[in-house]
This record gives structure tokens, sequence and C-alpha cells, in this order.
């Protein structure tokens, strides 16, 4: 309290900040950030958690196939917490794998997506010009077209590009580049209008005076300054692509069966729901559905935060 | 006017080639033409044959050339799968898609309408609180596990409606309809909520904000103050001016709807060309991704163009403030 602000640190005068103020006072953003730690922990720490390791043939008790949630197999009497699936893996445990397929497909993407979409909106912003029409030209077309028919064409042209036997081991990469290529308009559109605006301020002209290079302004100068919203649009994007990314595994076009992510996981439930093995789709939807609406959340929670404009 | 006009239909035209020149490189560089077509078996005379017969010599932009002309005059090559012309495999399926998206855009737009008006007039109901959390809900669930939820309660613990398939369907000359027989009709029910909650949701929460706007304004209150019914103020006064913002996004929606039927038609294995691109994406199916890019594209296009055009004609405002913009 009586501390001197000198002596707080960095992390002190974060603690005081309007920012954690203003997280302390929203209940959603408080609850949908546990959810997403949570759900972060488990998927980094799958390999401990997890009771079975899933991709362990030899693990794998085909007697044990179709066991519902704490109730005793039939055959073994084995109990498992949230079941098993066909083929007698422990579900809890596949799902803590497909999520860490899922967060890390989701995060990968995002990170490609701001990548490309903050170097191509600093260069657009910065140098003005036709390099700025083209850039946002191709921008405009491709938000025509909704990102996830841009990812699925990614992907059906990536994998025409590869080695068939290539393919499954691949399939995780050519996930992370469709969705990544998919998702970089909005990054490239912010970030692009803030750099118009820093450019105009004379800490950039006193840059340009003492002859600093444009790449070195742009990186350097500007780029700090469009952190905020860079941000907001990484975790709202980090949603869309959670969910993209369980959309195409769901329909067959993602995630390889070696290496399922949840949303191959739903797919494999759907098939049992006709003969009531309900919980192999329940929990994994359940799953995919808090991580995708708790990131939602937070999202739209930093964005009122941060940036009230970007509304 | 007549320039604006013109200006975005050179405009289009550009976007259009581009459109075609993308899936003309995914049609003729993906894979080896010659190669998916003949197998390992082939001699080199075979494939030097098949080479000259597709002009894979002839100079690049040549082939882009024919390539855009085929597509116009309805030839997008052979799929590598089924050995089948695509232009086809296209025809037999289209009618299945486009009546998926028509039967659930009429469902969007009449449903989000009625919605929207009834949670503006009644802002405290019951029913009220209900579509405004079951649209919220409705926009935060991926669109496939509301599917795969539809098809659970309705058609697995219910057993009201079928669950994949178009059921019987009726051949009409060129067009093979499944709306004019009852088992077509009940097949047809749950994909088109599937496809349509999502721009049904968008459509009610547009109305429905636009409605509130406008019923604060002072030329509602001065029509009650005539003493007109109050149907006639909802109806007659506000309904009318909060249509031009529906119109747009209902027609930006239309290609959303095409686009998202890849995924409905997966879901409940309807037979349309969304199902055909996603078995092509799985078998690199390129002819027919190719056609498929061009063919959706071309239709995103054409809907963005007619939806900008439209709003110069409804709006008068952005057609005067257009003109000057380009006088100055």
């Amino acid at each position: 309290m009586n501390i001197p602000d000198h002596e707080k640190g960095v992390f002190g005068k974060f603690l005081e900040s309007d920012f954690v103020y203003a997280f302390k006072k929203s209940p959603v953003a408080i609850i949908s950030f546990l959810v997403v730690i949570l759900l972060i922990i488990a998927a980094l720490f799958a390999a401990f958690i997890a009771p079975t390791n899933p991709f362990e043939p030899a693990s794998l008790n085909l007697m044990n196939g179709f066991t519902p949630p704490m109730a005793a197999n039939q055959y073994t009497g084995e109990t498992f917490f949230l079941g098993t699936d066909d083929q007698g893996r422990d579900l809890f445990s596949a799902i803590l794998y497909g999520l860490r397929v899922s967060l890390f497909v989701g995060v990968s993407a995002v990170g490609l997506a701001m990548t490309i979409g903050v170097t191509l909106g600093l260069v657009a912003g910065y140098m003005g010009g036709w390099v700025d029409t083209l850039i946002m030209r191709i921008a405009d077309i491709q938000v025509t077209f909704p990102s996830i028919l841009i990812a699925m064409l990614i992907f059906g042209v990536s994998r025409g590009l590869i080695a068939p036997d290539l393919r499954d081991e691949l399939a995780i990469a050519v996930l992370i580049v469709a969705i990544g290529l998919s998702e970089w308009v909005q990054f490239a559109r912010t970030v692009r209008g803030t750099t118009m605006v820093e450019k105009e301020k004379e800490y950039v002209l006193a840059g340009r005076m003492i002859g600093l290079g444009r790449i070195q302004i742009m990186a350097k100068h500007i780029f700090p300054n469009v952190l905020g919203p860079i941000l907001v649009i990484s975790t709202i994007t980090l949603a869309l692509a959670i969910i993209a990314e369980a959309t195409l595994s769901f329909l067959g076009v993602g995630a390889p069966p070696t290496e399922p992510s949840l949303g191959t996981l739903i797919r494999i439930g759907q098939n049992y729901i006709f003969s009531g093995e309900w919980w192999i789709l329940l929990f994994p939807s359940i799953t995919l559905l808090s991580l995708a609406l708790s990131v939602n959340l937070l999202g739209d929670w930093l964005r009122d935060t941060l940036n009230p404009r970007l509304k | 006017m007549v320039y604006i006009v013109l200006h975005r239909l050179v405009q289009t035209v550009v976007v259009l080639l581009l459109v075609a020149l993308v899936s003309f490189s995914i049609f003729r560089f993906v894979g080896d033409p010659v190669d998916n077509l003949l197998g390992q078996e082939a001699t080199v005379a075979d494939r030097q044959a098949l080479t000259e017969r597709l002009g894979l010599d002839d100079s690049i932009p040549e082939q882009y050339l024919r390539f855009v002309g085929n597509a116009l005059s309805g030839d997008f090559g052979v799929s590598y799968r089924t050995a089948e012309p695509v232009a086809a495999l296209i025809a037999e399926r289209l009618p299945a898609t486009l009546e998926l998206a028509l039967v659930s855009a009429v469902m969007a737009i009449v449903l989000g309408i009625v919605f929207g008006i009834y949670t503006a007039i009644n802002r405290r109901g019951f029913l009220t609180h209900f579509l405004m959390w079951g649209s919220l809900i409705g926009v935060s669930l991926p669109t496939f596990l509301i599917g795969v939820l539809l098809i659970w309660v309705f058609a697995v613990e219910l057993g009201w409606l079928p669950s994949f398939g178009r059921g019987e369907t009726v051949q009409i000359g060129f067009w093979r309809t499944g709306l004019l027989t009852s088992s077509g009709l009940q097949s047809i029910i749950l994909p088109a909520i599937m496809l349509g909650l999502y721009q049904m949701t968008l459509i009610m929460r547009l109305v429905r904000s636009q409605m509130l706007e406008v019923l604060r304004q002072d030329f509602i209150r001065f029509t009650r103050a005539r003493g007109l019914p109050e149907r006639s103020v909802n109806f007659g006064h506000a309904l009318k001016n909060t249509l031009v913002p529906v119109i747009t996004v209902a027609g930006l929606q239309l290609g959303s709807i095409i686009a998202f039927a890849i995924i409905t038609e997966t879901v409940f294995q309807w037979p349309g060309v969304g199902l055909m691109f996603i078995n092509a994406v799985y078998f690199v199916d390129i002819p027919v991704m190719s056609a498929y890019l061009l063919l959706v594209g071309t239709l995103f296009v054409l809907i963005n163009l007619v939806v900008d055009l439209l709003y110069f004609a409804i709006d008068p405002r952005i057609r005067d403030g257009q003109l000057k913009g380009h006088s100055q």
C-alpha cells in the first residue's frame, strides 16, 4: 500500500493497473479466464494427468469398448471416468490428448495469421501507394469468401502437392497453414489503420531524420504501438481457429486418425448416437464448447476493456 | 450513376478473372493431369497423345484462356476419381444444394424478421428473453455441433425426422426435386434448420435493433399522436424503415449459406455440391475442387455485385453521396 512507486516493479504496477481492476470486476472474464487456463494446463500435462495413453495400441483392450461413464465394464470389470469409445480407449485420456491437438493447431494458426497479417499491415500502412493498394485489394477479395471455405481449399490443394504417403504425417502442419492463411485479413486491416495514424506522428519523423531505415522504423517503433489491438484480435481469432479446426476435423479433412483432435473425437462419437452410446459424442463436444466459448468471451471482454473503439 | 455502375461491373469482371486464374492454377499445377488421368501403366506414346490432346504443351496464357473459354461453355474437365465429366457431376448435384439453400434462406429471413419484430415490440416478454438467449447460444455453437444435436434429439431420441439423405425425389426436366414428396419435405427440415439458424439469429438481432431505433424516432411518435392503431404504426411505418439493411445482410448471407452448406451436407449426407467438394478435398480430386471454386466464387462475386447495385437502387442517400464524391 505505502510502498513508493519506484519500488513496486513491473508486476506490482501491473497489479494496480486499470486493466487488472476491470478484470477483478468482471465475473465473466474471471470465469472464462479460469476455464481457459484450466484447459491449457490439462492439455500441456495430458501425459501426466491421463490415466492411459490412448495412442498406445498395446494398452487398448477391445473388450473394454463402449463402457459407459463411471460404470464397470461387463467383461473386464474396469471402470472409466468418462467411459470408453468403440476401441476401448479411455475417453477422458482421449479428450486430454485431443484438446492438446486442438489447442496446438489453434495457437499455431493464430501465430501464423498474426505474423502474415501484421507484416503485411505494417508494410501496407507505412509504404502506402501501389503496395498498399495491392495488399488491401487481395484482402478485400479474400474476405468476400468465408474463411472456412478458404481453409478447406488450401487444405485440399496442399494435399494435392504432398506425396500420398506423407499426407497423414503432415496433416497437422497443413491444417495450421490452411487456417492461418484464412485468418490474416483482420490483422492486416487493423494494423494498417493504426500504422497510417502512427506514421504521421513526430517520433516516426524523428526516426527518419536520424536516418533509420524503413524496416527498423516499422519493426522497432511502430510495431509496439499496435500491440493492443493485436492482442484483442488474436484472442477472438483463436476462438475462430479452434472452431475451424474442429469443423475441418469433424468433416474428415483435418487432423489424421493417428492424432485425433476434439473435432475428430466428435466425428467418431456422431456414429454412435444411433446405438445409444451418447457419452462418446457428449464429452468431447462439451470440452470443445467450453474451450471455444470461454476464449470467445475472454476476447469480447478484452476488446471492450482495451479498446472500446474496435467494437 | 452510370459511371459507378460501369466501374463496379469492370471490377467484377477483373475479380472473376482472378478467381478463374486461381482455379486454373489449381487445375493445371497441383498434381500432374496426365499422371492422374492415365495411371502408371501408360506408355510414353499415350502420355504424348494426351498431353497434346489436353493442349498442355501450349503456353500458359493460352491454356488459361482456353480454360476460361471451356468453363464459359460448361466444360470443367474430367473427375480424376470417377472419370465422369465434372459438369455432369455438378448438374446432377446442384439442384439438391440450391433447394436446401433456398429453403433455409427463406426460413432464416421469414423467421428472422418475425422474431425480430416480436422481440422489438414486446421487449420484456418471456418469449423475448427466451429468443435472445437462444440466439446467443445459437451463435456461439459451432454449426456442425448444432447439426449433430438436431440429429440426436429429433432423429434418434424422438424419431420424428430422417437423419440423412434427401428422401424420395421427383425428376422434372433437368431438375431433380425433393420438395414434392412428403419424405423429401421431411428430410429437408433438419438440414434447413441447421443451415439457416445462424442467419436467422443474425437477421433477428438486426431487425430488432433497427426496429428499436426507428420506434424511438419522431415520425413514429407523430403517427401515434395521429391516433393510428398500434398495428399500423409497427408494420406500416416502422417496419418499412428497417428493411434496407436487412436486404443487404440477407443478400450477403446467401453466399455464406452456399459455403456452409458444405458442413450441413456432410452432417446429413445430403447429395449436393458441398458433399461433392468435401469428397474431392479428401480424395484430392483436383478438377472437381477447381470447378467448385470457380462455381462458388462466381456466385459470391455476383451476389456481392447485385447487393451493391440494390443498395444504390434502394437508398437515394448513398446514390447522391457517391455522385457528389465523384464530381469533386
